[in-house]
């Protein structure tokens, strides 16, 4: 072959702010076409799952295929209050970020069904290791709503004393390990939890998260690695919400199919889901706590979806991508096709939903005049002043100095 | 009581603590089966088991990830990194990690680990197998940073580190290993041995961290040292004929302000000593200390004798090395102001 002038390549979105975008060419695979592997099937045998996608509701809003999870009408209203608590939960907190009493905010706006699902298949003992965008696993295990206002507010009763920026939560109790503010390095040490609890003879399983962008991270082949190595009882998340700030998706995926195909040349079990789909979200989660609680080892899950809002309050995404791309959108919004498939299997309705929404805009709004009251970023009670607590477990002698000196 | 290696040390202190605490662990490249690269960890894997002591991926990012993770579980992993030059891919995992999990997380985490690694040149390692990065340790808030330089205080102060409640880097100086160096790299090794530091107690026994030695008493001059440099400075004492006092600091941090104090206020004169680069380093660190708790006491400017601000070069290791001569020297022209 000749040899020729080398060039750069460069992927991009498909769209950007002023284009018109159009997804109704992109063929999604329909209920039950992705097939249901045995949970003890060869990672080898199940390759084509990774280039699949998992999904559960039709458009006639029924369940369908191997991967229904079968779960009941109670069950599923509670998850759809969840997913509604999550986003109310968001919305108060986005508006308290504007109005000054609190520095910063992330959504998870239009990716609730992943965190809600996949907490609602873990059991007491298990830990996340999530990322900042996983405020549903929080809610949906019913840790205090309060505490959550209270470490955005940085007040007196923020549980982290005001030493992490909002949304930086840690409940070893609730199965949420400390959220670190840099990019996946939570990914492998969810792989350490996991080969700790194998190392015990424990029954407890871990969970690590990583958004699409990070996986372009070291620390997400450094937890590949180990977890393919060990077989650690470890379900490895990447949500890809098809933006990491600004940069497209296809930055940190290059030419790889899918990131869930990432996992093949690590022998790991490889589910890519449509995670706006609430039962696709329980059934595939389900599936792959259940392999690694049955000790058959990892499993790598793409959960696809799309970040509906900015990166965070700092961001402005009509500068980098269409402002009515999410309405686009194929997947649809995972509150809203849950409650069409409630309103399919009947006793439940628009109007139901309203007053249910009514309820928990109340509930809120009295947890956040709780939170409140013990004051917000800039205003009213503050956490300590003490910032050499906690250092170490006992204060060493330059810090005892350093703290005499500060006068704290 | 038995005089062994301070790589037999290295071993028994990870027998001990392996022995009476079931969630001690040792992991790391070519820790396991063949018991690692500087035999630290050999036979432990026999003893204990694969799953108390095992091999690792050659992925330092990984192994200090994972051992983070496993101490967030409950247990307290020992992990070896096989040089410390080979610490950089695991050094956001030391931290943004471990160094600040109790902190930011308002004591709901912690990691109680202790990460192992050979430091230190003279074996013709090149720029890959020599370098001292202490003060990358030292600088981070939230790390502890021990450096033996003898097998007692290497066993007693690993067994320290392992039942810290907090990480902490243990540097183990790679050129005594098998025996304590006096500088002349043309003489002939002298095993541990032969060494009365060598007499290391069987059993449980900690070096508290925190505090130093004073290896040898004297009223000339204060020499400040770590690791590698202690023997080195001991000879240049002896060379120089000069009445030093020499402190082995041992841990770097929490460093033991008190005695260094006291003995510079004594002395009137101090000689810091590393086998680091100077620029930046720990030495700096220690100046700034003995200036500004004992300006009033100085008779001579502090000095540094360190290693040079070039990478650790192969062929002419010995011209980069702060051998006893340089030393020697330091401590006559400071000696003389």
């Amino acid at each position: 072959m000749d040899s020729q002038r080398l060039s750069l390549r460069v992927p991009e979105p498909r769209y950007r702010p002023g284009d018109t975008p159009d997804y109704s060419e992109i063929r999604i695979e329909a209920p039950g076409e992705t097939r249901r592997p045995a949970v003890d099937a060869p990672a080898e045998d199940m390759r084509d799952v990774g280039y699949g996608l998992i999904r559960v509701l039709g458009d006639d809003d029924l369940a369908h295929g191997d991967w229904d999870p079968g779960i009941d009408g109670d069950a599923l209203l509670a998850g759809l209050t969840v997913m509604l608590r999550v986003r109310e939960f968001d919305r108060r907190m986005l508006m308290a970020q504007r109005q000054g009493k609190t520095s910063f905010y992330m959504q998870c706006l239009g990716e609730e069904a992943i965190a809600c699902g996949f907490q609602a298949e873990l059991a007491s003992g298990d830990m996340n290791f999530p990322t900042y965008r996983q405020q549903g696993l929080l809610m949906a295990a019913g840790y205090p709503v309060v505490d959550m206002m209270c470490q955005i507010y940085s007040n007196e009763k923020d549980p982290n004393k005001g030493r992490q920026l909002p949304v930086m939560y840690s409940s070893k109790q609730f199965g949420f390990f400390t959220i670190s503010g840099n990019l996946a390095t939570q990914f492998v040490q969810a792989v350490g939890w996991a080969m700790g609890s194998a190392i015990a003879g424990d029954t407890a399983i871990a969970a690590g998260w990583i958004g699409d962008g990070s996986t372009a991270e070291s620390d997400f082949h450094s937890a590949l690695v180990f977890a393919s190595t060990y077989q650690a009882p470890v379900v490895l998340n990447i949500v890809n919400n098809q933006w990491a700030i600004s940069t497209s998706q296809t930055i940190a995926k290059g030419g790889a199919a899918t990131f869930a195909s990432r996992g093949h040349g690590f022998g790991i079990p490889s589910l890519r889901v449509d995670g706006n789909d609430y039962l696709a979200v329980r059934a595939a989660s389900r599936w792959a706590v259940e392999r690694a609680r049955a000790d058959l080892g990892p499993t790598l899950i793409e959960w696809v979806t799309y970040r509906a809002a900015g990166h965070s309050t700092s961001d402005d995404p009509s500068k980098y991508r269409p402002k009515d791309e999410a309405a686009t959108w194929p997947l649809g919004d995972p509150i809203h096709r849950l409650h069409r498939h409630l309103v399919a299997l009947g006793d439940w309705s628009d109007d139901r939903r309203t007053a249910l929404e009514s309820d928990i805009a109340a509930e809120m709004g009295e947890h956040q005049a709780h939170a409140e009251s013990h004051g917000t970023l800039h205003d009213g009670p503050k956490p300590s002043r003490d910032i050499f607590e906690g250092v170490f477990e006992s204060m060493p002698p330059h810090l005892l100095r350093q703290r005499e000196e500060a006068g704290l | 009581m038995a005089r062994m290696s301070m790589v037999d040390a290295i071993r028994d202190a990870h027998d001990v603590m392996m022995g009476q605490d079931p969630n001690v662990i040792a992991f790391g490249e070519d820790v396991g089966y063949f018991g690692g690269v500087f035999r630290c960890t050999a036979g432990l894997q026999a003893k204990y088991g694969k799953g108390r002591c095992f091999d690792a991926p050659i992925n330092e990012a990984g192994i200090v990830g994972t051992a983070i993770g496993m101490a967030s579980y409950g247990l307290r992993p020992v992990v070896e990194i096989q040089f410390a030059d080979y610490m950089y891919p695991a050094y956001d995992q030391l931290v943004s990690e471990a160094a600040r999990l109790r902190h930011r997380s308002a004591g709901d985490f912690t990691a109680p680990i202790t990460v192992r690694m050979p430091t230190g040149g003279g074996i013709f390692g090149g720029q890959t197998h020599s370098q001292s990065p202490e003060a990358l340790f030292t600088h981070v808030a939230g790390l502890k940073t021990v450096v033996p330089s003898n097998p007692y205080d290497a066993k007693g102060l690993l067994i320290a580190s392992i039942e810290d409640n907090d990480p902490v880097v243990f540097l183990e100086p790679k050129r005594l290993y098998n025996g304590p160096f006096d500088g002349h790299h043309d003489g002939k090794l002298v095993p541990w041995t032969k060494h009365e530091l060598g007499e290391v107690p069987q059993g449980h026994y900690t070096v508290p961290l925190g505090k130093a030695a004073v290896r040898r008493e004297g009223d000339d001059i204060t020499i400040l040292a770590y690791g590698t440099m202690v023997f080195v400075a001991e000879e240049a004492a002896r060379m120089a004929g000069v009445d030093a006092e020499i402190i082995d600091l041992r841990t770097l941090l929490p460093l033991d302000t008190d005695t260094i104090v006291e003995s510079v206020r004594r002395t009137g004169r101090c000689v810091v000593v590393h086998e680091a680069t100077l620029t930046s380093g720990f030495g700096a660190e220690l100046a700034a200390i003995v200036q500004q708790e004992c300006f009033f006491h100085l008779e001579a400017p502090v000095r540094r004798v360190t290693g040079w601000d070039t990478p650790y070069p192969h062929a002419q290791e010995w011209d980069y090395f702060p051998g006893p001569q340089r030393i020697a020297e330091a401590l006559k022209d400071t000696l003389a102001i």
